[in-house]
C-alpha cells in the first residue's frame, strides 16, 4: 500500500484548479502468483443438442469474431470436442463464460498452460 | 404450417391442433425441475472439479442471474403462446405472430426445452441426427419430434433475425 497525502473532498474542492493537485490514493490488490503468471482460457465444449448455427451466432454475439471465425471455433468444438475461444485476464474471462452459459453453451473458464 | 417473415415479426400461419399443443408445451418443457440430468445442464459448472472455489462463487452470485434470464425468456415466449389459447376447435389453423424483438427471448426458451427434454430423454447423438423418426410412437419418440421441432423453429428464426439485419428495409 502507497502512503499518500490525506485528502478530503473539501480541500480538493477548495483546490479545484489547473495549478494544485493533491497526490492520489493508490491501492495495490494482492492476488496469488498464478493468477498473475497464466492467462485464463474460455473453452466451450460440444454439445450435441445446440444446433452449429446458433453456436456460430453465439460466437459472433459474444466475442465479436466475424462469421468466419466464428464458424472455425464452432467446427472444432463439433469435431474435436472443445475450443478455446478466448485466453486473457481472469476477470474478462469469467465474464466471457457467464455470457456464454447465458446462451446455455457449456463452457468453462480454465487456467492455460 | 406456414412460417414466415413479415416486417417487425415472424409469421406462424395454418396452425394445426397437433402443432399448436407443441408450441404450448414449449414454456412447461423448458423447466428443468424434477429432472436433477435437465438442471444439471441447464446449469453447468463454469470450471472443473479442481476449481471448487470458482464454482461455489457461481452458485452463489451467478446461478441465480441465470435463472431469472431463462425465466423471463419463458415468461416472453408464455404470454406470445396466449394467442393460441382458447377451445382445440378455435385453435385449428391459428396464427401466432412472434414480433421481432421477441427472437432471442424464443432462442432462449426453445434452446432450455431442447436441453431439457434431450437430458430428461437421454437422447444418444444417432437420436438426435434423426430427423424424419415419427412422433407416433412412443412418448420418447413424440419427445424426439417435439426436439427436432423445436430445432427447425430455432433455425427459422436464427436465419431471418441474419436476414432483417442485412437488409433492415425489407
Amino acid at each position: 500500500m502507497l502512503q499518500s497525502a490525506a485528502i478530503t473532498p473539501f480541500r480538493i474542492w477548495q483546490n479545484a484548479g489547473p495549478t494544485t493537485v493533491d497526490q492520489p490514493t493508490i491501492e495495490h490488490e494482492t492476488r496469488p502468483e498464478e493468477d498473475l503468471d497464466l492467462p485464463w482460457q474460455v473453452v466451450v465444449h460440444n454439445d450435441p443438442v445446440n444446433l452449429m448455427t446458433y453456436v456460430t451466432m453465439v460466437f459472433q454475439r459474444v466475442f465479436g469474431y466475424p462469421r468466419e471465425k466464428a464458424e472455425r471455433h464452432m467446427l472444432e468444438v463439433h469435431q474435436k470436442g472443445r475450443s478455446v475461444l478466448w485466453s486473457g485476464m481472469r476477470e474478462r474471462a469469467e465474464l466471457y463464460v457467464q455470457q456464454l452459459h447465458g446462451y446455455l453453451l457449456l463452457a468453462t473458464l480454465e487456467k492455460a498452460g | 404450417m406456414e412460417i414466415c417473415r413479415r416486417k417487425d415479426e415472424i409469421e406462424i400461419s395454418e396452425l394445426d391442433p397437433f402443432l399448436a399443443e407443441l408450441l404450448r408445451q414449449i414454456p412447461p418443457s423448458a423447466n428443468p425441475e424434477g429432472v436433477p440430468a435437465a438442471e444439471q445442464r441447464l446449469f453447468s459448472p463454469p470450471a472443473n472439479d479442481k476449481d471448487a472455489k470458482i464454482c461455489a462463487e457461481w452458485k452463489l452470485y451467478v446461478e441465480p442471474e441465470l435463472r431469472r434470464l431463462f425465466q423471463t425468456a419463458t415468461e416472453t415466449v408464455a404470454d406470445d403462446l396466449e394467442q393460441l389459447n382458447g377451445s382445440e376447435k378455435s385453435v385449428a389453423n391459428r396464427t401466432l405472430r412472434i414480433p421481432s424483438k421477441h427472437a432471442d427471448a424464443w432462442l432462449s426458451a426453445l434452446n432450455q426445452a431442447r436441453l431439457v427434454i434431450a437430458a430428461k430423454y437421454n437422447f444418444t447423438d444417432r437420436e438426435l441426427g434423426d430427423h424424419f423418426r415419427s412422433p407416433i410412437g412412443s412418448r420418447r419418440d413424440l419427445s424426439l419430434f417435439q426436439v427436432n421441432f423445436y430445432g427447425f423453429l430455432q433455425e427459422f428464426i436464427l436465419r431471418e433475425s441474419d436476414a432483417s439485419q442485412k437488409a433492415p428495409e425489407d
